[in-house]
């Protein structure tokens, strides 16, 4: 059986267990609604939740290209200068070593209420992995290849960039998929914290209510997002690294 | 005539000592000998390469710059034939030289591969495109490390024969674990075992010898007894 049928079935037996859940148990359906209602909330809600979601997706692309391009940077710099590692790699542990949880409040409190905010926890949350992934790859250049340059009068400059980074590209590609999982969670954790706007202000507001039908709409949407973007970058990188 | 002479040592445990090597200029030097007796931290030293080891000793007359080909062809898999033809001048940021690596590559005969990717290659195909590649160094010393070792027999045969005529006129060493190679190649051949290092006397003419020559075959037989270390214990099977 090919992949995509194979998921559809998986999908629907999901459904279909979590449908009869919700008849065999009896629940309210303000703490589990049918997957029936979710969809019915899904499509009579869908103005409001298209609205948030474009926001909460914005969030995401926003901090994904400025969390890797910051990546990219931090991992070049401190694989090329011995200095920079002894300086920058203990911060960079030690900011991993925080929650960003525990940093939420507090970016909301300096970059405020709006888009910032979340991008930048988007970006926080992905800038690690991204770095580490890269860094790796830098630094495990095959020795031949190294060798090699250097015979032919390579500076450090130009190892790094026509060989070093190059080599690496596969390891930084490994370390964007991992960033495209994380960065939703990046925006998502940043409007729980302080928000008027987005998927994850949509959700609270939602429990909040007892909306739950409306919640699981959102949630449902915000997963859909995520696993669209993962395939998106996971196929666009396919078609960029063919090595 | 490049000549280098000395002792290598790791971690104070000698590699080899009492060297005396002598690469001719324009000729063939082969450096047989069993994996691990150090051919190749010496051809690394000539190459200006770390080797790992502590050598003490002269090395005259060696170049500045040479070219290098290793087992591996090391082709850059992000690259094309024609970009891996033209690494070394990519890596210096010169510009050009085009037509140098079409025509180099229409020598190893791999016209019209210039936009492949080196993925596509065949085993022997991608270690012409490393020839090229060396080729297009230009250097006066070409240091070969074991660069047929991966290919079959062959496709060996044809690409020993395609680097003697490309590198016709160059001063080459060539580092290898293959008494049959040795013999065929060397204009003169040096055995390295854990005894230290012999010169020992190599086929008349340029390389390559046609391979079924019945001295050709005595010369790779008693070189193979060498390397066993047969006749150092005075008994041949």
């Amino acid at each position: 059986m090919n992949r995509p049928l194979y998921a559809i079935l998986v999908t629907l037996v999901l459904l279909l267990s979590w449908q009869s859940i919700v008849w065999l148990t009896g629940v309210p359906r303000y703490i589990l609604p049918s997957p029936q209602r979710v969809l019915e909330t899904l499509w009579s809600q869908r103005n409001l939740i298209t609205e948030h979601a474009l926001i909460t997706l914005l969030e995401v692309v926003l901090g994904l290209i400025l969390g890797v391009l910051l990546g990219v940077v931090t991992a070049v710099t401190i694989a090329y200068s011995r200095l920079a590692r002894i300086w920058l790699r203990p911060m960079l542990l030690i900011s991993q070593a925080l929650p960003v949880f525990a940093l939420a409040p507090l970016l909301t409190l300096w970059f405020g209420y709006g888009l910032t905010s979340k991008v930048m926890m988007a970006l926080l949350i992905i800038f690690f992995p991204v770095t580490s992934a890269l860094f790796d790859g830098l630094m495990r250049t095959p020795t031949a290849y190294i060798d090699l340059a250097k015979t032919m009068g390579a500076s450090r400059w130009s190892l790094m960039f026509r060989i070093r980074f190059p080599a690496a590209l596969p390891n930084l590609a490994s370390g964007i998929r991992l960033a495209a999982v994380y960065a939703p969670i990046g925006a998502v954790i940043g409007e729980w914290v302080g928000s008027s706007q987005g998927l994850g202000y949509l959700m609270l507001l939602a429990n909040g209510r007892v909306k739950t039908d409306l919640m699981f709409a959102s949630m449902l949407v915000l997963a859909a997002l995520s696993v669209g973007l993962y395939f998106l970058i996971d196929a666009s990188l396919r078609r960029m690294l063919r090595y | 005539m490049i000549r280098i002479q000395g002792a290598c040592s790791v971690n104070h445990q000698s590699l080899f000592s009492g060297l005396d090597l002598t690469l001719a200029k324009g000729k063939w030097t082969c450096l047989l000998g069993s994996s691990g007796v150090g051919k190749s931290t010496l051809l690394r030293l000539l190459a200006g390469l770390p080797t790992g080891a502590e050598f003490s000793g002269v090395i005259t007359g060696a170049p500045e710059h040479v070219a290098y080909m290793a087992q591996q062809d090391l082709l850059m898999p992000w690259l094309n034939v024609q970009e891996n033809v033209l690494l070394g001048p990519r890596l210096r940021g010169e510009p050009g030289h085009l037509e140098r690596a079409q025509a180099l590559l229409e020598q190893v005969g791999l016209g019209g591969f210039e936009q492949r990717p080196v993925s596509q290659l065949s085993g022997g195909q991608r270690q012409r495109v490393a020839l090229a590649r060396t080729l297009m160094e230009d250097r006066e010393l070409v240091l070969l490390d074991e660069p047929f070792g991966a290919l079959d027999a062959r496709t060996r045969s044809q690409m020993q024969e395609l680097t003697a005529d490309c590198l016709y006129g160059r001063t080459v060493l060539l580092v290898t674990h293959d008494p049959a190679e040795a013999a065929r190649m060397g204009e003169s051949i040096y055995l390295m075992t854990a005894q230290g290092v012999e010169s020992i006397p190599a086929m008349q003419g340029p390389p390559p010898q046609a391979f079924d020559k019945p001295e050709l075959l005595k010369l790779q037989t008693q070189l193979l007894h060498r390397l066993r270390g047969d006749t150092l214990k005075g008994g041949v099977n």
